[in-house]
């Protein structure tokens, strides 16, 4: 018998497309608090005790965290070889940038206390703003990027190019819709960052996270209606002009695309979606209210699920478009043209639901030893061991 | 084609994964180490053996973050400047990169955490079992990354699919038992114990001729060298057992380690020492021992051992019939799927040899029109430069054999000399740090030079996996990752010598005292306390 027919192609490309989802919401969740963290951290610390209180909160966890990030390239690799191929090399530039960023923050992390020295201590801080701003700032723009289309077209031996000049690709990134989706994702993960800080610490490092944090979520708040506005009239989106195979070859040369209408006729198709922004919204403006009140563990769940209705809001509008292409849309991926074979796939599948339960478990296991508020005593007796 | 790409792309990567493996092998080993140390602390419950545990997770520490920093860059650049090789083999290659990160790298970054902030927070028991799941975690990161490497060395269990133009899964189970891959993640791992088990040994050397920390120093130096002495044995074992796989399968790279230049008589001599000279095919000053390379290369006396030569008109034979394969494909493609039975049949039989037809694309863009000059001139191609080879191979496994004899007199003194060691021996060992970092990258060197010219053998060749950026994009994240990468190292190396200086929490009896108020304080009777400062 042969394992991997249970399950057939379509309907594996339709849970890893889900999967795919579920990686990045769960990096978005955990790692987006240290990013927001990070961001915040010369802001709310104005002492190093403070600061150090402010890292500490996310010290023994950020580096799990980060997995997330690590297994969801791993996974797209996996499960949607050419989305890795494409998507890496054609934002060359931001991703060597998102990646300087996130190597400078564990190097931040490890290093910063290592010497009692105020201006090693303060130069590691600003490493960690930029380890935490930069990335969350650059995978808006991505976001807004792929809404668009990205310019990459293949040839027929599937060989992805990107015709242009360097400098000249790398700004094209950085136009005006990009750039809000960047400030929509930056100002959430301020949002959430300071929603965590509000549960784990006390004093004026809460009260600044709070004031912070009430006015990010306001700034996401605002600028995702309008994100969605200019998406729904301002930006032409992209339609499948036959009907493909689900179950068909991952070429993706074999569909015809057109680029034009609007995004939004996927809510005419599907009304159902329309759940998710709805969450988005709620979410956030519930995390925004509690913030300004002082709740704590309520607003922090608030902005995870502000977090996930606005990242689902962007699959589910898209769907079965993945990374559309604007230089030559045919080349565009989509969840039926694009995944791995279908046995890599099925084995994937067993593989993650063999561990995701466990990774799940044990996470939660570390979340519940290091339960409860860092502080400022806390600091000075552990001087020696925290960060 | 644009070679400058190509060598572009081919120098960040070597130098990006040569850096991140100054930083693997030591966290491999001394996370075992510490987790040993941790055990018999738990067992004897002896304060001392709780000092060395922290003083070593310190340096441990330090070297994790960057192994961990340095690590995003290598799963982010096959992406990034490898989108053809990404493309084509992605669908076998990024499921071990995948399963890495969710059997293995998750639960070592997840428990890492604690087992730094966990002292105060753990009973010892839970804190031990903490330390072992990071240095489990670790190793099996090791297993799955090598899985993917041993793919690319002997890529079994793998099939081309015209229609999606790449390499698809056939037999995940090959993939796994792969017995390069296995011999090779043993071979790693042994390696990465070897380098802990020298570091360890080296600095605790240095404490005793400093006459400082010698309890600490002393059982540290036990620790190290019965460790050590398992881990070069396994290392040195198991390397051979990777010169019998590679035998087996990478006849090619074989023989350019060994200037092999000419198939010899079996068994097959084994040149010592000399100079390879690749256009004359012939090794100058050349010191042979007879029999030995057949021995270690086929274990056997009578099987032989292709030299260059001989393999060089194989690789002309594979071209010819790629070029057959190549033809076929591009009728199926045209066909979209439709192609006669005969076609199909014709490919089917010629598909192995597909990837030889992409080494013509270096001299022109469609192989079928390719010259005999030309197809000479690839099949030339195949042969991997000797002279570095040879010379890096050697070189290491002199080193193995230098560490061996390390590690059995530490050994010996150790257990039958009541370990008083002579100074010059300290002085050695203080010395022979840097040396099992050398070794390991040599091998390295070894292992994916001697793979050229291609990322997945006799699949891809090299020249063509790459993404089609422009020369400016390269420079830019060049000269990023050079500057970047030496500031790290500058800051890294600083950290490390300053906390092997400043050496553990100065006195036993402090630990002593901290260890009651510690039970104490798990036991609900006292408030939390932390380990004194120096």
């Amino acid at each position: 018998m042969i394992l991997h027919d249970l399950i057939s192609l379509d309907i594996l490309r339709v849970i890893w497309w889900v999967l795919l989802g579920v990686l990045l919401i769960g990096f978005a969740l955990t790692d987006g608090f240290d990013m927001g963290v990070g961001a915040l951290l010369p802001f709310v610390g104005k002492t190093d005790v403070e600061r150090r209180v402010s890292i500490n909160t996310i010290g023994p966890v950020w580096e799990g965290n980060q997995v997330w990030f690590i297994l969801g390239g791993g996974a797209i690799f996996a499960a949607w070889p050419p989305l890795y191929a494409v998507s890496f090399s054609g934002f060359y530039l931001a991703m060597f940038a998102v990646l300087a960023a996130l190597i400078l923050r564990p190097v931040a992390f490890k290093y910063r206390s290592k010497r009692d020295d105020a201006r090693w201590r303060n130069r590691w801080d600003w490493a960690l703003f930029v380890g935490g701003a930069v990335p969350a700032l650059i995978f808006g723009v991505a976001v807004g990027n792929v809404l668009q289309g990205v310019p990459f077209e293949f040839n027929n031996d599937l060989m992805a190019l990107y015709p242009g000049n360097v400098f000249s690709k790398f700004i094209g990134l950085l136009n005006p819709f990009a750039l809000l989706a960047g400030v929509v994702s930056l100002s959430m993960l301020l949002m959430h960052g300071a929603a965590w800080l509000t549960l784990k610490t006390e004093g004026p490092v809460q009260m600044r996270a709070r004031a912070i944090g009430s006015v990010a979520g306001t700034v996401a708040f605002a600028t995702y209606i309008l994100a969605g506005i200019w998406l729904a009239f301002g930006i032409a989106g992209y339609h499948l002009a036959t009907a493909v195979p689900a179950n068909g070859p991952s070429n993706p040369l074999f569909s015809q695309v057109v680029h034009g209408g609007s995004w939004f006729a996927a809510y005419a198709a599907r009304p159902w979606i329309a759940i998710a922004p709805i969450l988005g919204l709620v979410g956030i403006a519930l995390a925004t209210l509690g913030l300004r009140s002082g709740r704590e563990i309520s607003t922090l769940l608030f902005s995870k699920l502000g977090i996930f209705g606005v990242i689902s809001s962007v699959g589910l509008t898209m769907f079965p478009f993945i990374l559309p292409s604007s230089l030559q849309p045919d080349a565009s991926l989509t969840v039926w043209d694009s995944s791995s074979s279908q046995q890599t796939l099925f084995v994937m599948l067993v593989a993650a639901l063999i561990f995701m339960p466990i990774i799940l478990a044990y996470t939660a296991w570390v979340y519940k030893v290091l339960w409860g508020k860092v502080t400022v005593e806390d600091i000075e007796r552990d001087n020696q061991t925290v960060y | 084609m644009d070679f400058g790409i190509v060598e572009l792309s081919r120098l960040q990567f070597a130098m990006t994964a040569l850096y991140h493996f100054l930083f693997v092998p030591l966290t491999l080993g001394l996370s075992i180490i510490v987790a040993i140390m941790e055990t018999v602390f738990v067992m004897t419950n002896r304060p001392i053996w709780r000092q060395m545990t922290k003083f070593w997770a310190t340096l441990f520490g330090i070297n994790f973050v960057l192994g961990v920093a340095t690590g995003l860059t290598m799963e982010f650049q096959f992406g990034m400047n490898w989108s053809y090789y990404s493309q084509y083999v992605g669908d076998i290659f990024g499921a071990p990169l995948a399963i890495e990160g969710l059997m293995a790298f998750f639960m070592e970054a997840t428990f890492v955490g604690l087992m730094f902030f966990g002292w105060e927070k753990l009973s010892p028991v839970k804190h031990l079992v903490v330390t072992w799941l990071v240095a489990i975690g670790s190793n099996f990161s090791a297993l799955w990354i090598l899985i993917a490497n041993g793919w690319m060395q002997n890529p079994v269990g793998a099939k081309f699919n015209p229609l999606t133009m790449r390499m698809e899964l056939h037999s995940f189970y090959d993939v796994i038992f792969n017995p390069v891959a296995q011999a090779k993640f043993v071979h790693t791992v042994s390696a990465g114990y070897v380098t802990a088990a020298v570091f360890v040994l080296g600095v605790s050397a240095w404490y005793m001729l400093k006459g400082r920390h010698i309890e600490l120093a002393r059982r540290s130096i036990a620790v190290a060298a019965s460790f050590g002495l398992a881990a070069t044995l396994s290392v040195i074992v198991l390397g051979d057992e990777s010169g019998y796989e590679t035998g087996h399968n990478q006849k090619m790279k074989l023989a350019a380690i060994e200037a092999m230049w000419h198939t010899e008589e079996a068994p097959a001599t084994f040149t010592l020492f000399g100079i390879p000279d690749q256009q004359a095919r012939e090794t100058k000053y050349a010191i042979r021992v007879p029999w030995l390379m057949g021995l270690i290369g086929t274990r056997s006396l009578t099987e032989k051992i292709p030299g260059i030569d001989e393999l060089v008109k194989n690789s002309e034979a594979r071209i010819r019939s790629g070029i057959v394969a190549y033809d076929d494909l591009m009728k199926i493609r045209a066909a979209k799927g439709d192609e006669s039975p005969a076609v199909k049949a014709d490919f089917e039989a010629h598909s192995t040899d597909l990837g030889y037809a992409f080494l013509l694309k270096r001299y022109v863009d469609d192989p079928r029109q390719a010259t005999d000059a030309e197809i000479a001139k690839a099949a030339n191609d195949t042969v991997p430069p000797v002279f570095p080879l040879f010379w890096s191979f050697r070189l290491m496994v002199g080193l193995g054999f230098a560490f061996l004899a390390v590690m059995i007199y530490f050994f010996i003194a150790t257990n039958w000399r009541g370990m008083t060691y002579p100074r010059w021996a300290l002085r050695l060992a203080v010395w022979v740090i840097p040396a099992p970092w050398i070794a390991a990258e040599l091998g390295w060197f070894t292992a994916e030079f001697g793979r050229q010219p291609w990322t997945v053998d006799g699949i891809l060749p090299t020249a063509l996996s790459v993404s089609h950026l422009s020369v400016g994009d390269l420079l830019i994240t060049l000269a990023g990752f050079v500057t970047f990468y030496s500031v790290l190292f500058v800051i890294e190396m600083g950290l490390m010598v300053k906390y092997i200086r400043k050496g553990p929490y100065l006195d036993v009896d402090i630990t002593e005292q901290w260890q009651e108020r510690h039970d104490r304080m798990l036991s609900g009777q006292d408030l939390p306390v932390t380990m004194p400062a120096e």
